[in-house]
């Protein structure tokens, strides 16, 4: 077809701006150049002519006392900075696209299944009691309180949802989805009453987590999360048939062969544990996982063995680079990574929403 | 052979199917017919093993539904259902071949994409298989899940001297007369295979011209069961419907047809030209 046939003229057509293997070969790429920006710059500059000397001292061990400097930068900022980053991105923007073949809605995000505000709460509740009830508790995790405590709300809340509503022995998504819009509100409210008894220290403490970040990373951090991206990459090949059946339907998904309540479990399940893991290390940082998965199906179409690794690849990507904006943007100081996303995602996404509509074909 | 014994389901207070058996046959098409809210598609959903009966029990080949894995089912039988909630732009090519993506049929892609353009051909959809589903017409996307569920049945039988059975729900529902044939056409293929074909239609013509059997519902329950010239009887069919019926026989006398009533009552109906000021009970009164 040729250029002059508009983008969308071929949509129509259901031809696809790229076949499967180029866009995961693109976003592969994209990636590793999003790392490489992200490694490489920095308020602390390592300048690109330095930095095969700083990886070569790395690399052999030695002692080079031109680039120590560099070296513990690149080592104990950078690094985990770049591999916290990629697996929030990842994480986020998988568990977007399985919550949208869950419920067969391109806008379904995994805070529907309560993860986000249930993470929420409980640290809003560990920053707000850290001084006073729990504070022999808090103390003894140290600063990995809050994130234990977001991934337990987190989780927790999800776990009680899924309880509740498949104790008729069958997961219906329709009360899953009003069942965790209530629980949402409940959290939310719950969220608003300990912040309403803050006092200002708390609530800017609060604020901050509420609008993610990565400045945190460490490479403890990363170890935190190592089990997560392992869970999501053993999880997701399994459910690939299953969220492409779910999406003619929960009755198509069965005549094809699908285990479909087994099937959603696990969806949710992994969902949680990965959202949970990446709310807790970054706090809440939205947009990555409707945007992503969206640009994907929009792109390659919406199979999900190229919308899941796709998505992880992409998500990854876009994550590291807000994160580079919101430590170069105003440098020293450091913007918040959920607003500087919400700036990149929400105009992107509102453009594709007016521009394609919401089927994105 | 799909059975269903003594099926009975209700949900809340109402019964939707009482006390229902129904066999249907390897190398037979069964049509089931009746009026709205019969209980047609709750059979069918039951023989399908979406629904768990209340009481009674399916079985294929002797088996109860309930006893095979969603898998080991799947490569048994294929089922159209009567509106899909694919709201995704898959092609019809991507659509098609989900229905070789049963897990066991383990088959390469090049076979899978294969026997989803036999399909497609089968039922002269070659010409929109890069077409995105979301602009299909409500037509083209009932050939589309009809040409799903025959490439999930042309794959290798698990087992020989095993029954695979084809559920479809009103496949013929917005096709037009030409596509209404072909889909005929490739239902009686599919029983001449061997399988055991079970549809739910609305046209009565249709099910005259299609059916080796006809099971009529009725206010959830078999009124009638046999052959086309059994069933579609003006007084089971009036008592049914609820309305006068009358049946014909085509010019061979091998096969009954049914004309809409209302063709038959506006016949009747006609002196009364008074409709148009208020004549309307006059015409009830005849």
């Amino acid at each position: 077809m040729t250029a002059a046939v508009p983008i969308a003229a071929r949509a129509r057509e259901g031809g696809r701006l790229a076949s499967p293997h180029a866009l995961v070969a693109v976003s592969a790429l994209a990636l590793l150049v999003a790392a490489f920006l992200s490694v490489s710059i920095g308020p602390t500059g390592i300048t690109l002519a330095s930095l095969p000397r700083v990886l070569a001292a790395i690399a052999s061990g030695q002692h080079d006392a031109a680039t120590a400097r560099e070296q513990l930068v690149l080592l104990d900022i950078r690094l985990p900075r770049l591999l916290l980053g990629a697996f929030v991105g990842a994480a986020l923007a998988v568990s977007g696209a399985m919550m949208q073949g869950m419920f067969r809605n391109p806008l379904a995000d995994p805070a529907l299944i309560g993860v986000s505000s249930g993470a929420a709460l409980a640290a809003v509740a560990t920053i707000a009691l850290g001084n006073g009830l729990a504070g022999p508790v808090t103390k003894a995790f140290g600063v990995y309180a809050l994130p234990f405590a977001a991934f337990l709300g987190g989780v927790s809340t999800t776990l009680v949802l899924v309880l509740m509503v498949g104790r008729s022995g069958q997961l219906s998504v329709s009360t899953l989805l009003l069942a965790g819009v209530a629980v949402g509100a409940l959290s939310g409210a719950l969220t608003g009453l300990i912040s309403y008894a803050s006092d200002d220290r708390e609530l800017r403490d609060l604020t901050l987590w509420m609008l993610g970040s990565l400045s945190g990373a460490s490479w403890p951090k990363v170890l935190a999360v190592l089990p997560f991206a392992l869970l999501i990459a053993l999880a997701l090949p399994g459910l690939v048939r299953a969220l492409n059946g779910l999406l003619l339907g929960e009755a198509e998904a069965f005549h094809l062969g699908i285990d479909v309540d087994r099937a959603k479990r696990i969806i949710v399940l992994v969902t949680a544990a990965a959202v949970g893991a990446a709310v807790a290390v970054a706090g809440v940082v939205g947009f990555v996982g409707i945007v992503i998965p969206h640009l994907i199906r929009l792109v390659a179409g919406p199979d999900h063995r190229v919308v899941l690794p796709g998505s992880a690849l992409l998500g990854a990507t876009l994550v590291l680079l807000a994160d580079l904006l919101a430590r170069m943007l105003l440098r020293p100081a450091e913007l918040p990574l959920g607003v500087v996303m919400a700036l990149i995602g929400a105009p992107v996404f509102l453009h594709m929403v007016v521009k394609r509509g919401v089927g994105g074909g | 052979m799909l059975e269903a014994r003594h099926l009975t389901y209700t949900t809340g207070s109402s019964t939707l199917l009482r006390a229902v058996d129904v066999g249907v046959r390897p190398g037979r098409i069964l049509v089931l017919i009746g009026p709205n809210g019969a209980g047609k598609s709750t059979l069918l959903r039951l023989l399908s093993g979406d629904l768990k009966p209340t009481q009674g029990q399916v079985l294929l080949d002797g088996r109860p539904l309930g006893a095979f894995a969603p898998s080991e089912l799947a490569r048994r039988r294929a089922v159209v259902p009567q509106a899909s909630a694919l709201s995704f732009p898959f092609t019809v090519l991507e659509v098609t071949m989900l229905g070789v993506t049963v897990p066991g049929f383990g088959l390469s892609d090049a076979e899978a994409g294969k026997a989803a353009l036999d399909a497609l051909a089968s039922l002269d959809m070659t010409d929109l298989k890069d077409r995105s589903y979301l602009h299909l017409s409500g037509g083209e996307r009932q050939r589309v899940h009809i040409a799903r569920a025959l490439c999930q049945l042309a794959m290798p039988a698990w087992r020989s001297g095993q029954t695979r059975c084809f559920l479809l729900d009103e496949p013929t529902a917005s096709l037009d007369l030409a596509h209404q044939t072909q889909v005929l056409a490739a239902l009686r293929r599919q029983a001449d295979a061997g399988h055991a074909v079970l549809a739910v239609l609305h046209d009565l013509n249709l099910a005259a011209a299609l059916a080796d059997d006809i099971v009529l519902l009725a206010r959830s329950e078999v009124v009638a069961a046999g052959s086309a010239q059994e069933v579609l009887r003006d007084d089971l069919l009036s008592s049914a419907y609820g309305c006068p019926v009358r049946t014909n026989q085509t010019p061979q006398g091998d096969r009954p047809f049914v004309l809409p009533p209302a063709v038959f009552a506006t016949h009747v109906a006609r002196p009364a030209r008074s409709l148009a000021n208020g004549g309307g009970a006059h015409v009830l009164a005849n």
